[in-house]
Parts: structure tokens; sequence; C-alpha cells
């Protein structure tokens, strides 16, 4: 019972990673219709960003946890400006292989400045021990690293639902034409919630340093997972990113624990049985055929 | 914004996807004999195993065309047919000894019979979402066959696969007569995608890409055409990776990774979607590049490919046989206005 404990825990902290990259997909999708396929290399950033601040500016995981966001929200800013914006107009597709050239853009320019080898990370101070709960002991950053996730997806949650901004990006998501129609400057809001998806997937990099390899290629198995998450979810609903991804994790860890070698195809056998019943996703709105 | 995912893509397409155009049949006997003339000299010019590289990755990519520009799916995932096929290839000729030809045959079987569930969960999606259902059946197919280690050899891979063919020994150790031996089996590839196109079949999928609704409501069932397709596809896409994995002597998992997938889109695209004929040029550009770039020792092919495939998405969408046959079409419509205007005069 203690180790199933142990391996929810776990699993839970992975699920916050995709759960919280899967809402940055989730929320550039709803509002721009791109789905952006670097999403697994900004996440590669956000953990190769954490090491190289330690190792240049000897910043610690805390202040990365303030700063690889804000670089990252820049570094999206960026690309929307320069390279995605050109093709909002065009078929999805056209933003979808842009973005995965500019995967194998970043990949390949950070393998060759950092080397294939892991880069060294430690636990961050605080949360190197262990917590007794009970006569179970939990690795205390595996609690941190899901409190942490299931915390910001509840604050995003919150910013989305009760605050103005929320409320011009849900309606640019639902209807992009009347909002525009309202008064509302739809363009305005596309840069920096692109910039903030991306973002998004840097917390996630930064919260997966401490207890992941960290390699140019880490992003390049999470973006394969993150899809499958927003295909169980449903790629039009957050709320449905939030849950798979938690969901995914779950799966992931207790696969890892009762059947180690087949832990990563039992994700893509709960997508293919969620396709089959719910193409749409679980919660995600059917569509017109 | 979703309406557009709703419905088959909208991708720009050559004039050669264009049902009503029309060759002097002369043109086109020329054109076939040129073609193929150039298929035939290539091993005189390059080295013969990049040659026959060229000819596998450029039958791979007439595989997505055939689905891309024809059909209007983009599958991400072809990586687990050409794969697929090629350790089965390996697998059949390593233990039978049978020739080549009849190995890399069973592999474009087993790369079809792996497209049927597959293309039947797929096509319940459209659009980015086909993209990307595709891809993860990709990848559940490559950790299988990481975890499958007593058939696939896990991370060394299948190696020492044999070019059985008789006993000839000219064409098992000469890359340059392993090239004109293996020519036929491309061709055969090339021929299925031409007459799948070129038939009412063919018509049926453009009005499906054009137009789904309306596709239906003629009486057409969508989903079967799409998985027909899908299938033919695969089955083309296993004849190129069985090749591939004959002519190299091993497969590797490096064939089913999602790269692989990502880098036979790239060279359809740099091709010209709709073409056809556009993703063997594609082809013959990107490996001649990674060649000379790796026997240059550069590290970071990625650079230069992600670079090319950010610059083709922005600036190029018609790729090389659509830019070009936009330029002939232009320079003919010209010279057709100028004679009217002559005769006017």
């Amino acid at each position: 019972m203690s180790a199933f404990i142990q391996y929810t825990l776990q699993g839970l902290a992975t699920g916050g990673f995709y759960a919280l990259a899967a809402l940055g997909l989730a929320v550039i999708f709803g509002v721009m219709g791109v789905v952006n396929f670097s999403h697994g290399a900004m996440y590669m950033l956000g953990a190769v960003g954490s090491a190289v601040l330690l190792d240049v500016a000897d910043i610690p995981f805390w202040g990365a946890l303030v700063i690889v966001p804000i670089l990252l929200f820049l570094f999206g800013v960026l690309v929307e400006r320069l390279l995605v914006r050109w093709l909002l107009k065009l078929d999805p597709l056209y933003n979808f292989l842009l973005t995965f050239g500019l995967t194998l853009l970043i990949v390949d320019l950070v393998k060759r400045k950092y080397g294939v080898s892991g880069l060294p990370y430690e636990l961050p101070a605080g949360l190197e021990g262990r917590v007794t709960v009970g006569g179970l002991s939990l690795s205390s950053y595996q609690l941190f690293a899901a409190f942490f996730s299931v915390a910001l997806c509840v604050a995003v949650w919150l910013l989305l639902t009760k605050t103005r901004i929320g409320m011009i990006v849900r309606a640019s998501t639902e209807d992009a034409e009347r909002t525009r129609a309202l008064g509302i400057n739809v363009g305005r809001w596309v840069t920096p919630v692109f910039g903030f998806g991306i973002a998004l997937a840097g917390v996630a990099g930064v919260l997966a340093a401490p207890f992941r390899a960290i390699t140019a290629d880490m992003g390049s198995n999470f973006i394969i997972i993150l899809f499958a998450v927003v295909v169980i979810g449903g790629l039009g609903s957050i709320l449905g990113a939030v849950i798979a991804g938690f969901l995914v994790g779950l799966v992931e860890a207790y696969g890892q624990a009762y059947a180690p070698s087949y832990a990563q195809v039992l994700i893509f056998v709960l997508m293919a049985a969620v396709v089959l019943v719910r193409p749409a996703g679980l919660f995600g709105r059917e569509e017109a055929s | 914004m979703s309406a557009q995912l709703t419905e088959t893509t909208r991708v720009e397409t050559a004039a050669s996807a264009a049902p009503d155009r029309k060759l002097n049949p002369f043109v086109r006997a020329g054109a076939l004999v040129i073609a193929l003339l150039a298929v035939l000299a290539l091993p005189w010019l390059i080295y013969p195993p990049v040659a026959m590289d060229i000819m596998a990755w450029g039958l791979f990519a007439i595989s997505i065309d055939l689905l891309l520009g024809f059909t209007g799916l983009l599958s991400f995932g072809h990586a687990m047919f050409w794969g697929t096929s090629a350790y089965v290839t390996g697998i059949i000729a390593t233990r039978s000894g049978l020739p080549f030809h009849v190995a890399i045959l069973g592999g474009a079987v087993v790369a079809m019979l792996l497209a049927v569930p597959t293309g039947y969960l797929a096509v319940r999606r459209t659009g980015i979402y086909f993209a990307m259902v595709t891809l993860a059946f990709a990848q559940m197919i490559f950790f299988i066959a990481n975890q499958a280690r007593d058939l696939t050899g896990g991370e060394n891979g299948l190696q020492g696969i044999p070019k059985s063919f008789f006993g000839v020994e000219l064409i098992e150790n000469e890359p340059f007569y392993f090239y004109y031996a293996a020519l036929p089996l491309i061709l055969l590839g090339a021929f299925i995608a031409w007459r799948t196109v070129s038939s009412p079949f063919g018509r049926v999928l453009l009005a499906i890409r054009d137009n789904p609704a309306r596709a239906r409501a003629l009486g057409y069932d969508v989903e079967r055409y799409k998985i027909m397709v899908f299938v033919i596809s695969a089955g083309i896409a296993g004849l190129a990776g069985g090749v591939f994995s004959v002519s190299h002597g091993f497969a590797s998992l490096q064939e089913l990774i999602w790269q692989t997938s990502g880098k036979v889109v790239l060279i359809t695209v740099l091709g010209g979607i709709g073409t056809l004929w556009g993703g063997p040029l594609g082809a013959a550009v990107v490996v001649l590049l990674e060649d000379y770039l790796a026997s240059s020792g550069f590290n970071g092919i990625g650079i230069i490919t992600g670079t090319i495939f950010v610059l083709i998405v922005l600036l190029f969408r018609k790729g090389i046989w659509g830019t070009v046959a936009d330029l002939v079409a232009r320079i003919r419509g010209r010279a057709a206005t100028a004679a009217q205007g002559k005769r006017d005069a």
C-alpha cells in the first residue's frame, strides 16, 4: 500500500509537468489555432536554462523558477512576432510544420553547445530530504513538484475564469470574430498568449530539472506524450488538458511500477481507446463532419 | 477558428493536383523517357548507395504526397510503416535466405496490415488531429520495437541483412548493380501511386480533399476511402523502407523514430505538395545535402534541415516542382496571350 502511494505521488509529480505544458499548448491552440510542435523543445530549454543559470551565474533552483519562465516568455514573443504570425491565416498544418522545423533547429543548437550527455543539477535547497507522513517516507521534492503544479494550474484556471484578461482570452478562443465585433483587439492578445504558453512549458522544464536527466533530447519524447495528452483531453478544452495530463502521469508511474517495459506503450493504448470511444477526447466537443 | 479544423486540410497544392490538366501525349511520353533516363543514369553520376537512398526516400515522399496532396491528410507517423517494413524485410531476408525482392514485398504487406487498425482509428480525426494521432501511434510502434529485442535487436538493431539474389554475386556485393536490381520495386511503388491518383478512385480522393461534406452527400463513404488510401500509402512506404534496409544491410530504431516521419514530410513539402514527382526531387536535395554535411564533419544536421524547413514553410510553400510548374504555366500563358495579340493585330 505504501508503495502504491509512492507511485501515486510520483505520477502526480510527472503528471504536473504534462498538465502545465499541455495547458500551455491548449491555451495557444485555443486563441491562435496553432499546435505548437516546439513545446517539447521549450520544455527542454526550461530545464537546460536552469542548469546553465546555476553553472554560469550561480543562480539556484528558486531563482531559475522565476527567471527561466520570463526568458522563455520573451523568446515565445520573439518566435510569434518573427515566424508564427505570418502563417496564422493559412492552414494550421503550416504552423505545425514551421514549429517542427524550429524544434530540429533548437535541439541541434543546444546539442552543439552543451553536448549530448546530461547536465548536472541538484535538488533545490530545503527539499533534499524526505518527509514522513504516517509511516510513509516520501521525497519532499516530488511532493513539492506535485503541489506546485496543481497550484499553478489552479492559478491559471482562476486567471482565465475570474479576471477580465481571462474573459477576453476565453472569448477569443470561443469566437474571435464576435469578440472583435465587441471592440476587443484580438490581435493584440495573440503575442502575449503565445509567450505565456511557452512560459508554462518552461516552468514544467524547470520543475523537471532536479530529477530528470537534462539533455538536448529530453523534449523529444515529451512532446509526443503531450500530443497524446491533448488528444485524450480534447485539444479545445483547457480543463481536459490538465486532467488528462495528471491521468497520463499516473498511468506512466503505475506502468513503470507494475509493467516497466510497457509503461510508455500504455499511454498510447489509452489514447487509442479514447479515440475509439470518444474521438473528440474526454472533454472535447464533437466535431461536425 | 476551430471551424477550419473540422474540415479536411487545405494546403497549397501545385497545378498538377488539379484534375483537368491535359498534357500533349508527345510531351508526356518525352517527359516519361527523360525521367526514366535520369533514374537509370543516377548511379553513374553519384555514389550508388546514395543514389539508392534518393530513390528510397523519394518513394517514401510519394507515399506521403498520396495522402497529403491528394487526400488532404497529413500523416506524421509514416516512419511506422517504413520502419516496420525495414525490420520485417530484414527478418525475412536474414532467416529465410529468400531473394531480397520477396523479403521487401513481405515487409510491405506487413506495413499494410499495420495500416488497417491505425488507419481505422486515425481517420476518426481530421486535419491537425490526424497528424497528432498518427504521430502517437508511430511512437507506440517505436516503443514496442524497442522492447521486442528478440525480433528487432533492440538498441542494436538488425545487423547483416543479406542482399540475397539467386547467388548472383555482382548484385549481392556491388551497390552499383544492386541499384538496378532494386529499382523495379521503386518503380512499382511509383506506378501504384500514379495509378491510384489517376483512377476514378483518385478522383473521389480529390473530392474528399476539396470538400468532404459534399463527397459524403454524393454517397461516398469518406472514412472507407481514407482508410483504403492510407493502406495503399503504407504499402508504398513499406516498399521504400524495405529497399532502404536491404541497401544498408541493417534496420535500426532510427527507422521508426518520429524524426524520420518529420524528414519525409520535409522532403515532400520541399518537392511540392500535390505533385507526386516532387518527392524524388526533394529527396535528392535532402539526401545529397545530408551526405555532404556528414562527410564534411559538420555536427548538427538539424540546424540546416530545420532552417530549410522554416524557410520553405514561410516563403516557398509550393516546393520545387510546384514553383517550376507555376513558372512554366505563366510563361506559356504569356506566350498564348502574345500569340493572341499578334493574330488580333
